[in-house]
């Protein structure tokens, strides 16, 4: 099996940690060698954050992907995408959440948000692919924005293989009980979504 | 069969695997989840206690009744326990003791990005460290074995990148050892365990022999090896480091060091004999490094390497390919446009939750224009623009001495000093008993939010309940303080900024040492949540006051403000402070 690398990137709080540990899991069962690498504490609190998870035939030795081998970005928020060109190669496909979080100097008028299409011209620098996707409006329409992550993950899904019940059973796992059902609900819209 | 666990599971199964039947920890990124897991597993004692020195004497005092014990902290906690370290090298140990502390290059969340192995060679004592969770889980089990062999304390070093990174571990069939049928007891022995001077004169020199001993073990250990490839270029590696230079180099010769102190003298000649050039790469000091070169063997090292800093794979293939080490072509393309695009990115620096206590604190401290000395805590946020409003922060408990010290130096400022609840059990007790006793009016300000909670919510002795969930004795802080002395003592609710601003003047007025109990229960940690606001955007004059609360969910549009319901916790500070009176909020 080919070795995929993938890059979290998101907004502290919006539940980069569960959606990494979910495509770990996911990884393991489609018979990877798996490490992940994610950051808690103050970093969690509305900063920058990114999480980095390996899936490797063989060995995977880093659990930080190295940049330049990033197969696949997912952004959580436009901007969080947006930093992470120097993961990316021709092949790379960028996966993007069409949802705004302005960090404070933009609220405070010391600096702008970035139009779409600078966030694309900074991703696709060295030919990758650009998707979005309205992954928070979903998981909002399904009942909880916090599902962003899942929602994510079944768009993602559908780029990287493994079947529907492998992935669901994966949530049934790591998501609490009362979560379950709206969690598969919110993996099956993600991954219905015809991407562009 | 195999499970993915982070490096801190893998620790807290390794422990409970190999017998460790008491566990003390006080919670510290990113060592925190050890504790927390370890306290899930059947038969054992786990405790948040009050600060690491008290974690470490906890774990010291189950050792000596021979009971395996186990002390979880973040790199700084050794610091705190240091003075417990020092004495536990000296008396040795029944049972065994490991003591897991967990570094934190690139200072994620800490306030300096010290390199504890340090503490291995200053204190006495061995210290061996994993690179992945497999060995995170089979390193406390030598470490206790160590510990016993040697009657010394163990220290297990781990980086944030092992703490907080999962990898496989090989699940065991059999549990832990059966509890022993004798009941522990305490060996009363004088000699060895009282540290009196005239004792602890004949202890010095059997620490010393240890540690030659010890080295002779770290030349036979197999957690320290040759793992023979490319004689080229031989690295000499441990830890996190190691995976990435692996990553870097997968077919060079490695020393992969599981023990880094003291170290493999022979097994370092060995391989420096068979290589052509030796490369050592290790994140922080040159601790191997000034070893082996004292050694008289020639190294590449912090001459190719930063001091300072995380390391990754693409870090340590750029300092190689500078160094001439292995060819450009190897590199990833550099993509430097696109690069310096997105580092011209707005930054996201991390900020207080919406709904969050403490922002009406510092909107409040930071109007009254006081110079506020502050403490270790997500209230430390509120040094950030906009709220602008904490002017210190050191270390835990610092901030009432500090404040103390300024008054004393007579400054003009009006001065608070602000620390939060776990951080007053913590540190803050002593200094705040010293203010009295030394007489200055510093006010300070205690933001009791209920919880621990920037290290993810853990209990304290002032919420009543353990790390088990069970309800204990409450201490209260309120009561607390008054014991003390304070007469001169409010409690607030942060969320009441006008009630909060006119208690702030009566005891700065006052000229008398008090206390303000800041007390709103964290957000997150209640999942207290009300109906958003919403800014009527005909009424808004777009003055930006409301966005001087540097709240995220309020987001600057073309000429009003808007708040984004999905972030919004509802908590109506922005209702408060519009001058416009054009933020509404139901009843």
């Amino acid at each position: 099996m080919k070795k995929i690398d993938f890059l979290m990137a998101g907004v502290g709080g919006q539940g980069t940690i569960l959606a990494s540990n979910i495509l770990a899991e996911a990884g393991v069962e489609l018979g990877y060698d798996v490490k992940t690498a994610e950051v808690h504490g103050v970093a969690q609190r509305g900063g920058s954050v990114e999480s980095h998870v390996r899936w490797e035939g063989e060995r995977v030795y880093s659990p930080l992907v190295e940049q330049g081998k990033a197969d696949y970005v997912i952004g959580f928020e436009m901007l969080e995408a947006g930093r992470w060109p120097m993961y990316l190669h021709k092949d790379s496909v960028v996966l993007i959440n069409r949802y705004r979080i302005p960090p404070p100097a933009v609220n405070l008028g010391k600096a702008t948000y970035p139009p779409d299409q600078e966030i694309e011209a900074i991703l696709s620098c060295k030919g990758s692919e650009i998707l979005w996707i309205d992954a928070t409006e979903i998981a909002r329409g399904l009942g909880n924005p916090a599902m962003v992550g899942v929602v994510l993950l079944g768009a993602l899904s559908g780029l990287v293989g493994g079947a529907e019940d492998l992935w669901l059973s994966v949530i049934e796992r790591l998501v609490p009980d009362k979560f379950v059902e709206m969690n598969k609900k919110a993996f099956l819209a993600g991954r219905s979504v015809q991407l562009n | 069969m195999k499970k993915l666990m982070t490096g801190n599971e893998a620790f807290a199964y390794g422990a409970y695997l190999s017998g460790v039947r008491v566990g003390a920890a006080y919670p510290g990124t990113p060592s925190t989840e050890i504790m927390d897991n370890f306290s899930r597993y059947p038969g054992v004692f786990a405790e948040w206690s009050p600060n690491e020195k008290v974690a470490l004497d906890v774990a010291i005092g189950s050792a000596y009744a021979g009971t395996r014990a186990l002390a979880c902290m973040k790199h700084v906690g050794l610091n705190v326990a240091a003075d417990s370290l020092f004495y536990a090298v000296y008396t040795g140990l029944k049972g065994g003791l490991v003591i897991v502390c967990a570094d934190d290059p690139g200072m994620h969340s800490s306030q300096n990005e010290q390199d504890n192995r340090n503490y291995a060679r200053f204190a006495k004592l061995p210290m061996l460290e994993p690179s992945d969770s497999e060995e995170a889980k089979q390193y406390v089990g030598i470490a206790l074995e160590m510990s016993e062999m040697f009657d010394t304390p163990v220290l297990v070093r781990t980086v944030t990148r092992l703490s907080h990174s999962s990898t496989p571990v090989e699940m065991s069939d059999e549990g832990p050892p059966q509890p022993p049928e004798e009941p522990s007891f305490y060996e009363r022995n004088p000699q060895k365990f009282v540290m009196v001077p005239a004792n602890a004169r004949h202890r010095h020199p059997v620490i010393e022999e240890k540690i030659l001993k010890l080295g002779k073990y770290s030349d036979q250990t197999p957690i320290n090896r040759i793992e023979p490839g490319d004689d080229n270029i031989g690295i000499i590696a441990a830890g996190a480091t190691y995976q990435y230079a692996r990553e870097v180099f997968p077919n060079a010769t490695f020393l992969k060091l599981g023990m880094v102190y003291p170290l493999p003298d022979e097994l370092i000649r060995e391989f420096a004999s068979r290589v052509k050039t030796v490369v050592i790469i290790e994140e922080l000091d040159p601790f191997f490094e000034e070893h082996i070169r004292l050694m008289g063997i020639e190294v590449k090292g912090k001459d190719v390497f930063p001091l300072i800093g995380e390391f990754s794979p693409a870090l340590i293939r750029k300092c190689c390919v500078d160094a001439g080490l292995i060819e450009a072509s190897v590199a990833p393309e550099a993509a430097a446009a696109s690069s310096a695009a997105a580092a011209a990115l707005p930054i996201r620096p991390p900020i207080l939750c919406p709904g969050c206590g403490h922002r009406g604190l510092f909107t409040v401290l930071r109007e009254a224009g006081v110079l506020v000395l502050g403490d270790i805590g997500c209230y430390t946020l509120g040094y950030a623009p906009p709220l602008s409003a904490m002017h210190t922060t050191g270390c835990m408990g610092a901030s009432i001495g500090v404040a103390h010290g300024i008054a004393k130096a007579g400054v003009k400022d009006q001065i608070v000093s602000v620390l939060g609840d776990s951080t007053f059990f913590h540190s803050g007790i002593h200094p705040l008993i010293n203010v009295l006793y030394n007489e200055s009016d510093v006010t300070t300000i205690i933001t009791d939010n209920s919880v621990t909670a920037m290290t993810g919510h853990q209990q304290h002795p002032g919420t009543g309940i353990t790390l088990q969930g069970k309800t204990t004795k409450k201490t209260d802080i309120e009561t607390l303080v008054r014991s003390i002395g304070y007469d001169k003592l409010d409690v607030v609710d942060p969320y009441d900024m006008d009630k909060l601003a006119d208690v702030l003047q009566d005891h700065l007025k006052s000229g008398k040492p008090s206390v303000i109990i800041a007390k709103r229960a964290c957000v997150l940690h209640t999942k207290e949540r009300k109906t958003p606001p919403v800014i009527d955007t005909e009424e808004c004059t777009n003055c930006g006051t409301c966005l001087d609360l540097g709240c995220s969910p309020l987001v600057q549009e073309e000429d009003y403000v808007t708040i984004d319901p999905i972030n919004c916790n509802g908590c109506g500070l922005c209702v408060q402070v519009c001058p416009a009176e054009a933020i509404k909020q139901e009843a």
